[in-house]
C-alpha cells in the first residue's frame, strides 16, 4: 500500500509539474504541429466539416441573415483587405468609368455570358440592409443593392454536373513565386441561389465605391467577409474547386481559413 | 462503487494518538472523465481565443462596431511615444500603460505591437486561421462533454445530490465565507455552498454563456436564431460578454488552483484524478464546533 501511494504521488507531482511545465514554456509548443498540412493540424480540420454540416443543417436553404433599418447605418461600410487595386488592368477600366468591363459567366453553363454593367442593373435588383461581419471580429452595417445571383445563374443556365460559383477578381492580394495572385473565392450552389446572395454594384444608394469593390463584389449575408469577392469580373461554374489556387475554394481558405466561414 | 468507503489507521500531528481517516469514492469516472476534457478544451480555446481576439482588440457595444462613431469599451493597442513604443489597454475611455505584456511585447529587442503576448496565445505567431481551427475544434469537445456531462449526472445523481443548492446551504454560507477566508478546510463527502456556487455558475450560467455568445456571433446562426443577438444586445455586445465570460472563467481557474493548494493538492488531485478523497478524521468530543456538516 505504501508502494503504491509513493508511485501515485510521483505520479501526481509529474502530470502537475508537466503541465505547468507547458504552461510555462509558453503556447509556441504546439507551433510545429498547427502548420498547414501537419498531422495535428488537419486531425483538428475535421471538426471544420462537423461544422459546416451543422450549420448547413440548421440554416436550411433559404433562412435569411437579419436585415436592418436605415437608422442602423450610421457610418461608412469600412474597406478591408485590397482596397485600391494597383492592378494596370484593373486601372484601366476605372479609367473609363467600367464602361469597357465585363462579367464573364463561365464554365459549367448551357449558355455563357457577358454581361455589362448596364446589363446587369437593368435585370431585377434586390436591395438589403445588412451587417457585414469580419473574420477578425467586427462589424459594420451597410445597404446593399445589386443583382440576385440566382438570375444570373438561371440565364447562364447552370448544367447539372456543376456544384459551386467560383469567383474570380481583378485585385491582386499576394505574390508568390509563380507570380501576381489575384483574388479568388468559391460558395456551393445553394449558397448561391440564396435569396438575399446578390452581385452588389450600389452601396448606401450611392455606386459601390473602389474601396469595397467596384464595379461589382459579392454579399453572402449567412458567411464572413471572406467570402464575399470584390472587384469580381469572372463567375465560373465547377464542379469541383480541387484544381484552384492550392485547392482549397479560396485564397484565404488557401491560407487556413476555413471553407465555409459561417462562424 | 459511490458507497464504499475504506478506513484506514494513520499517524496524526501528535504520534500518540491513532486518529481514523476515510478515503472516500467521491467522484465518479463520468465526473472525472469531463472534468478533464473541460480543462484541456479551456486551455486551448482560451489561448486560440487570445489570438483571435488579436486580430481586432476592441470591444464594442451595440450591433456594430464603432469606426466614425464611439461605442468602444475596451481596447489593447500600442502607440509611439517620446520614450519609444508602449503598449496600453483601455478600459472604458481609461488607459493603462502595459508595455511588455498587453499591446506591445517581446523577447528584449524584438517586442512587436500585439494586443495578447506570444505566450498567451496559440500559435504563439499571428494566425487568426489557425486560431480559429484549434478554437472551433475544441468548442464542440467541450459543448459535447457539457451534454455527457449533464445527463450522466442527472443518471448518476451527481447533480441532484451534490450540487443541488438546499436550504442547508443558505444557512451554512456564513460560516462558510468565514472558513475560506481563514483558509480553514473541511474534507466531507459534500460540496460546501461556495464550491456548488462555483461549479453550478460555471456549468450552468458561464459555460452555456459562452456557447450562446459564440453562436450568436455566428453570420450562419444569425439566420437560424434572428432574436438571439435582440436578446443580447447585437452581435459586438455578445461579443464583448464572451469576452468577459473568459475572463471569469479564468477567474474560477486561478481561484480554483488556490483552493487546491490550500485544501491540500495531493488529496485533491487524487479524488479527481482516481475518484478517492480522504475526508477528515471524526472530530473529537471536546470540539464539538469544528464538526462539519
Amino acid at each position: 500500500m505504501a508502494k503504491f501511494q509513493i508511485s501515485r504521488r510521483k505520479f501526481l507531482t509529474g502530470a502537475s509539474l508537466g503541465v505547468s511545465g507547458i504552461m510555462l514554456s509558453g503556447c509556441d509548443a504546439f507551433d510545429s504541429q498547427l502548420g498547414m498540412g501537419d498531422g495535428l493540424r488537419s486531425f483538428l480540420e475535421n471538426a471544420n466539416s462537423l461544422t459546416y454540416r451543422a450549420q448547413r443543417l440548421l440554416a436550411g436553404r433559404d433562412a435569411l441573415a437579419p436585415e436592418f433599418s436605415e437608422a442602423d447605418i450610421r457610418q461608412p461600410q469600412r474597406p478591408n483587405g485590397v482596397t485600391a487595386p494597383d492592378d494596370d488592368t484593373y486601372k484601366g477600366l476605372l479609367a473609363n468609368n467600367f464602361a469597357d468591363w465585363r462579367l464573364e459567366v463561365t464554365g459549367l453553363v448551357e449558355k455563357p455570358l457577358s454581361l455589362s454593367r448596364e446589363q446587369l442593373q437593368n435585370m431585377p435588383s434586390r436591395t438589403q440592409i445588412t451587417r457585414h461581419d469580419c473574420v477578425e471580429g467586427w462589424s459594420c452595417i451597410a445597404k446593399w443593392t445589386g443583382t440576385p445571383l440566382s438570375l444570373v445563374l438561371d440565364q447562364a443556365v447552370v448544367k447539372p454536373e456543376a456544384r459551386y460559383v467560383m469567383f474570380h477578381c481583378l485585385d491582386t492580394i499576394d505574390r508568390s513565386l509563380a507570380g501576381e495572385i489575384k483574388y479568388y473565392g468559391s460558395i456551393d450552389l445553394i449558397d448561391a441561389r440564396h435569396p438575399q446572395t446578390i452581385l452588389a454594384y450600389g452601396l448606401n444608394g450611392k455606386p459601390l465605391p473602389v474601396e469595397n469593390g467596384a464595379p461589382l463584389r459579392v454579399r453572402v449575408e449567412r458567411q464572413l467577409g471572406y467570402k464575399m469577392p470584390k472587384y469580381l469580373y469572372k463567375i465560373e461554374l465547377v464542379d469541383s474547386f480541387a484544381n484552384v489556387g492550392g485547392g482549397r475554394g479560396g485564397y484565404w481558405e488557401d491560407n487556413g481559413y476555413d471553407w465555409y466561414g459561417g462562424i | 462503487m459511490e458507497s464504499v468507503a475504506m478506513t484506514q489507521p494513520s499517524i496524526g500531528a501528535d504520534a500518540t494518538t491513532l486518529k481514523e481517516t476515510t478515503l472516500i469514492y467521491r467522484q465518479s469516472r463520468w465526473t472525472r472523465l469531463t472534468h478533464w476534457l473541460w480543462a484541456i478544451s479551456l486551455f486551448f480555446m482560451l489561448l486560440s481565443g487570445l489570438q483571435i481576439f488579436n486580430a481586432r482588440p476592441q470591444l464594442y457595444i451595440g450591433k456594430q462596431s464603432g469606426f466614425e462613431y464611439n461605442n468602444t469599451v475596451f481596447a489593447i493597442g500600442a502607440e509611439n511615444t517620446t520614450t519609444g513604443p508602449r503598449g496600453y489597454t483601455e478600459i472604458f475611455g481609461h488607459r493603462f500603460d502595459t508595455t511588455g505584456v498587453l499591446g506591445w511585447s517581446g523577447p528584449a529587442g524584438q517586442e512587436t505591437s500585439r494586443a495578447f503576448p506570444s505566450w498567451a496565445t496559440i500559435p504563439s505567431y499571428y494566425d487568426l486561421g489557425t486560431a480559429r481551427v484549434v478554437h472551433f475544434f475544441f468548442a464542440w469537445i467541450l459543448t459535447a462533454t457539457l451534454v455527457v456531462w449533464l445527463v450522466a449526472s442527472l443518471v448518476n445523481g451527481h447533480l441532484r445530490r451534490d450540487l443541488a443548492p438546499r436550504l442547508d446551504d443558505l444557512k451554512r454560507l456564513p460560516q462558510d465565507i468565514i472558513d475560506h477566508a481563514k483558509l480553514r478546510f473541511h474534507h466531507t463527502r459534500e460540496y460546501n455552498t461556495l464550491q456548488k456556487m462555483a461549479y453550478g455558475g460555471v456549468l450552468f450560467v458561464l459555460l452555456p454563456l459562452m456557447i450562446i455568445t459564440g453562436l450568436a456571433m455566428s453570420p450562419s446562426m444569425n439566420s437560424v436564431l434572428p432574436w438571439l443577438n435582440e436578446v443580447l444586445g447585437g452581435r459586438q455586445t455578445a461579443r464583448t460578454i464572451h469576452f468577459t465570460v473568459m475572463l471569469l472563467l479564468v477567474g474560477f481557474f486561478i481561484i480554483h488552483m488556490l483552493m487546491i493548494l490550500a485544501a491540500g493538492p495531493i488529496n485533491e488531485l487524487r479524488s479527481i484524478i482516481t475518484g478517492w478523497y480522504r475526508t477528515d478524521p471524526p472530530a473529537h468530543d471536546d470540539k464539538p464546533a469544528e464538526r462539519s456538516v
